[in-house]
Parts: C-alpha cells; sequence; structure tokens
C-alpha cells in the first residue's frame, strides 16, 4: 500500500502510530507489563506514598498502591472514552454534514446553523454543562463530549461534500438518475473518508486531553477508577513533598496525545497534500 | 466593505439566540424539577405546586423562553447556591480578572510564537529549528493544568521564587478600579509595589495558557516564513546581495504575518478553555474558577450563565477577528 509505505517513511508520524499502537496493545492486554492484577483498587498501607524505586517504578500512592500499574490501567479507561466519543460524533457529524452537503437548500441550512451555536461556545464549557446536568461519571461525561464533538465532523464533512458535489462524475450520475442516498452513500462518502480519518486521529488527541480535565474537574470519572486527570487531582494534594504522585499520570497524558497528534499530522500530509506541512 | 461588516455583526444574533435557547433546553429539561429544590424535601405536593405557579414553570414554554430571554438581556440570571449573591453580579466582579490573564497569555503566545516560528523558518533545519518544532508538538500534547501544577511545584514550592496562588498578597489591596485589569490600573494610579506584585502573581497562569496558543503560532509562523522565504521576490533580492535581516524583517515577515495573526484571534475559544481549569489550580479569581466552583455546589444557574457569558464573548471576539481579516485581506471581505 502507498500510503503505509509513505507514513511509515515519515520519522515524526511513525513515532506516532508506535505510540498509539503501543497504547492499544496495553489497553487490551495490561498484564503484558504489569502482571496479573486481581483488583487494581487495593492498595498496601504500610507502603503509601514510597519514592520511585525498582520495585515500583512511579512510586505509590497515597492508598500504597503502584502508580505504574494505575497509569498502565488509566490507558484503557482513556482510549475507550476517546474511541467511544469520536465513534458516537462521528454518527452524528457526518451523515448531518453529507445532508447539509448534498441535500435541500433549508435542510442543509438549518443543520449548518445549529452546528454554528455548537461551535460558538469553547467546547470544553459546554462539556462541563452538560456532563454536570447528566450526573457525574465516566458515562456522562462521554455523552457530554459526544454531543459537543460532533460539529467538528459536520463542518469537514460539510465542507468537503460542496467541493466534490459539482464535479463532473456526481454530475454523471444524477444524468444517469441514481438516487440521492445512492450517491451520498457510494459515491460521495468514500471520497471524503481521507479528511474524516484525520479529523478522528486528532480528534482522538483533542478528547484524550478534554476527558482529562474533566476528570481533573470532577465530572468525569470517579473514584477509585484508575483515570489520569483523576489521579493528577488527587496526587495534587500530597505537593511538593511526594511529586511523583501528580508527575507520572500527566506524562502518560502528554505521551498519548502526543502520539495521535504526530499520527494525525502524517496521515494528513499523505492523504491530503495540500496541507502538507513545509519542511 | 462596510456591507460586509455589517453582515458579519448581525449573523451573531442568531448564534446568541441559538446559544441562549441551548442553555434554556438544558435549565428546562436536565437541571431536575427547580420547584421541588426550592420548596426542599418536607414540602407537600401542593406546596411545590404553588411554587411552580410562582416560578411560571406552568406557563406554555414560549412564554418562558421569552421570560428566560428577557431576564438574561438584562443580565439576570439567578441567585447563585454556592456564592448567595446574583450570578450576574458575580460574574461581572470576576470576568476582568480572566480577560487579563487571557489578554496577557495571548501577548506571550503572539510574541513568543512569532519570534520563535521566524527563527526557526529563516534558519530552516538548524538546531533551534528542530527544538521549536519538538517542543510546539509537545507543547500542544500537554494537558494545561498538569503543567500548571509542574510549573507551581517547580517555581513556587522548590525555587520560592514565584507566588503559588492568586491575584495579589494578601496584605497588598486591589488597585484603585478604573479598568478592572491589575496591571493598567496599578500603573495609572502609580501603585508599583501593586503592579510589581500583580505581574509576578501573572506570569504562571498566563505562562500555562499560552504554551497551547504559543505553539500554534509558531508553528503557523514558520511555514508561511519558510514559504515567503521559497518565494521568487526572496530570492531575488537574495541574488542582488541583500543581506539575511535586512530580506527578513521588511518583505519575508509583512508577507508572512496575515495567516498566524487570523490564528491569534481563534485561539481565544482555546484559551478560556484552558483558563477554566488552570484558574482552579492559582486560585485565580476570575469565572474558571467560578466555574469549578459552581460544579462542585451543582449551581445551575452559575453553570449556565458562565456558558453563555463566554459564549457570547467568543462570538463577539471570532467577529472581530473576521473583520480584521477582511481588512488585512481583502478579498476575504468581497467574498462574503
Amino acid at each position: 500500500m502507498p500510503i503505509l509505505r509513505k507514513l511509515l517513511a515519515d520519522i515524526p508520524a511513525l513515532i506516532g502510530l508506535l505510540i498509539v499502537l503501543f497504547a492499544i496493545v496495553l489497553s487490551v492486554y495490561p498484564d503484558l507489563l504489569i502482571g496479573h492484577v486481581e483488583n487494581p483498587n487495593k492498595g498496601n498501607i504500610l507502603m503509601r506514598l514510597q519514592p520511585p524505586s525498582d520495585k515500583f517504578l512511579f512510586g505509590t500512592d497515597d492508598l500504597g498502591r503502584d502508580i505504574f500499574m494505575r497509569v498502565v490501567l488509566g490507558t484503557r479507561s482513556a482510549l475507550t472514552i476517546a474511541v467511544v466519543v469520536v465513534v458516537l460524533s462521528m454518527l452524528i457529524g457526518v451523515p448531518l454534514g453529507l445532508i447539509a452537503g448534498y441535500g435541500n437548500r433549508y435542510l442543509s441550512e438549518g443543520i449548518m446553523r445549529v452546528t454554528d451555536v455548537f461551535l460558538a461556545v469553547p467546547q470544553l464549557i459546554l462539556a462541563i454543562a452538560i456532563a454536570q446536568i447528566l450526573g457525574r461519571g465516566a458515562e456522562s461525561a462521554m455523552i457530554a463530549l459526544a454531543v459537543t464533538y460532533w460539529p467538528f465532523f459536520t463542518r469537514t464533512v460539510y465542507a468537503e461534500t460542496q467541493a466534490i458535489k459539482s464535479s463532473l462524475f456526481i454530475e454523471a450520475l444524477e444524468g444517469l438518475g441514481a438516487s440521492r442516498a445512492r450517491i451520498l452513500a457510494f459515491h460521495i462518502l468514500p471520497n471524503i473518508a481521507a479528511p474524516v480519518i484525520v479529523r478522528a486521529t486528532v480528534g482522538m488527541g483533542f478528547i484524550i486531553l478534554t476527558a482529562a480535565v474533566l476528570g481533573f474537574l470532577g465530572v468525569g470519572a470517579t473514584l477509585p477508577d484508575p483515570d489520569w486527570g483523576l489521579a493528577i487531582s488527587e496526587g495534587r494534594k500530597y505537593l511538593p513533598q511526594y511529586w511523583w504522585y501528580a508527575t507520572f499520570p500527566g506524562l502518560a497524558i502528554l505521551v498519548l496525545v502526543l502520539g495521535f497528534n504526530l499520527l494525525g499530522d502524517g496521515l494528513r500530509d499523505v492523504v491530503d497534500p495540500r496541507l502538507r506541512r513545509s519542511r | 466593505m462596510l456591507l460586509f461588516v455589517i453582515r458579519r455583526v448581525i449573523m451573531i444574533v442568531p448564534i446568541l439566540l441559538g446559544l441562549l435557547l441551548l442553555t434554556f433546553l438544558m435549565v428546562r429539561f436536565g437541571g431536575g424539577d427547580p420547584a421541588a429544590a426550592m420548596a426542599g424535601d418536607a414540602a407537600t405536593p401542593e406546596q411545590i405546586a404553588a411554587i411552580r405557579d410562582q416560578l411560571g414553570l406552568n406557563d406554555p414554554i414560549i412564554v418562558q423562553f421569552w421570560t428566560y430571554l428577557k431576564n438574561a438581556l438584562q443580565g439576570d440570571f439567578g441567585v447563585s447556591v454556592y456564592s448567595n449573591r446574583p450570578v450576574g453580579l458575580d460574574i461581572i466582579q470576576r470576568l476582568p480578572a480572566t480577560l487579563e490573564l487571557t489578554f496577557v497569555a495571548l501577548l506571550i503566545a503572539s510574541v513568543f510564537g512569532i519570534v520563535f516560528g521566524t527563527l526557526a523558518g529563516v534558519y530552516r533545519n538548524s538546531i533551534l529549528d528542530h527544538f521549536v518544532r519538538v517542543t510546539s508538538v509537545a507543547g500542544l500534547a500537554a494537558a494545561s493544568f498538569w503543567i500548571a501544577i509542574m510549573l507551581q511545584l517547580i517555581f513556587s514550592m522548590e525555587l520560592n521564587i514565584l507566588p503559588l496562588r492568586g491575584r495579589l498578597p494578601g496584605d497588598i489591596p486591589a488597585p484603585t478600579a478604573i479598568t478592572h485589569f491589575y496591571l493598567i490600573d496599578s500603573l495609572l494610579t502609580g501603585q508599583w509595589n501593586a503592579f510589581w506584585e500583580s505581574f509576578r502573581h501573572l506570569i504562571l497562569p498566563a505562562v500555562t495558557i499560552s504554551l497551547g496558543g504559543l505553539a500554534t503560532i509558531a508553528r503557523f509562523t514558520r511555514s508561511s516564513v519558510v514559504a515567503s522565504m521559497q518565494s521568487e521576490f526572496a530570492t531575488y533580492e537574495n541574488a542582488v546581495g541583500y543581506p539575511k535581516r535586512r530580506i527578513v524583517f521588511p518583505y519575508v515577515l509583512r508577507n508572512s504575518l496575515v495567516s498566524p495573526v487570523t490564528q491569534i484571534g481563534l485561539l481565544f475559544g482555546a484559551f478560556v478553555s484552558n483558563a477554566v481549569a488552570v484558574e482552579a489550580v492559582f486560585d485565580w479569581p476570575g469565572l474558571g474558577s467560578y466555574l469549578v466552583a459552581a460544579i462542585f455546589a451543582a449551581d445551575f444557574n452559575a453553570i449556565l450563565a458562565v456558558t453563555l457569558v463566554i459564549g457570547a464573548v467568543y462570538a463577539i471576539v471570532n467577529i472581530l477577528v473576521d473583520l480584521a481579516h477582511g481588512f488585512l485581506d481583502p478579498r476575504v471581505a468581497e467574498r462574503m
């Protein structure tokens, strides 16, 4: 596959791909690094707030739990939220964008004005309000993030659909009598898949960051789940003496988001040479 | 051009109406029964019904929305459960702190972003260029509240050179209010001590908030400087024998700054978002920490009012950016 070969030749994108693949493997099979853990929420109070050492690579937290183990398990939580939110947003945003880009004028206007309203508030602020109203918990956070992220897909899809709707092959299909639904599903959708995939990859990193803020502010994951944002908020209480508690979960966020951003940039360069970043 | 300005300003009306409708629906259908909450646990169904009547919750939904609209436009958002004062008053008192913080952050991001981006673009593939590129990618990937905590740990707790929290130390009174921006007010009234202290208190939160935007501006500046440096006029000037700095400063920069400048305005939304958690970490007395306190108190009036006010400010800033873009590049205005 030429796309894959180009991607692998781009070193930052390759690093991003490796980080993302590694995170996926860890979230499916965390035993790989931390062995089998019976109950990740059970600690050993005698070993509380131990500094990083051979035994506890990232030290231990206030309940004597291994922070390295909790950070590894947090990968699953972060990736799950990101995948669920991005997929939900795509399910809402992509069809709406297609309809708005290739449908009747009034429907299109209506959809795009609603999109404008959602994009008029910074996403985090709206997500906080919605998550709060739905009640605290990881599920509400996911719904709130999806409800606030779909407009980004709608806008991307709308712009791409508009751009190819007047091309010759669509006109030819219309002339041959193909239905709107058929043209949208079999001809327009495959042609706009690339920018949607790029948007989704970059969106994964963005959602992980926003979800971490929600966890940190107490409207996302709840105790005692191993969540990075939540762990930083807990660890903050033990600064400066027990610095490792808040430091390592934040580094984990940094590395995973970096992975998605590098991969997204690389994908964008490969699928859309117009936007190629200058070297 | 005038037509473009009028059209762009009118476009804010449907957005604000939509925003009001969205928050109204959220209060009305998401926030539980306000009458039951107000009446308390011991209330009889009759008492709750009476309060419902009094609050107008039995009116047709359109009438309720109209009342909400009227109140919101007059700045009446109800009473905050958390501070026990009108939410509108709380917001007006806290908005300047957030604006001062975000403006200083925008200034830091623009100045350093443009300087680093230009240097990286002019000295392409140098060590400096690689450094700028790696740090800007990393800067976009870090959670801002975590950066805030790390900076606190290093500069306030370990090195003890910058204040840990707040806008001013407790023993220094706030400068006489003129603009409500402490930096400007203390300068205007000559309260040097307050100026120096509020400057010191601004550094860590403003730097934290600026990082993501700084990285974005640096990336945009770098790529447009690279493009200008490869353009024919730069090649020509180079061939004629102009020294590099004579090419870069007057000619390349002027041609490269339109796209980063339009980015600066778009970053405002990201800055306000970052400010929420960062203000909470630094106990900065602005809208962000107010929002966080409201979350913990489950104070819906306050949460929705902050959402609305930030949405309105954001919409206005975006329009100003569009207008600036139109003036910088008249082709944009013609297309509208």
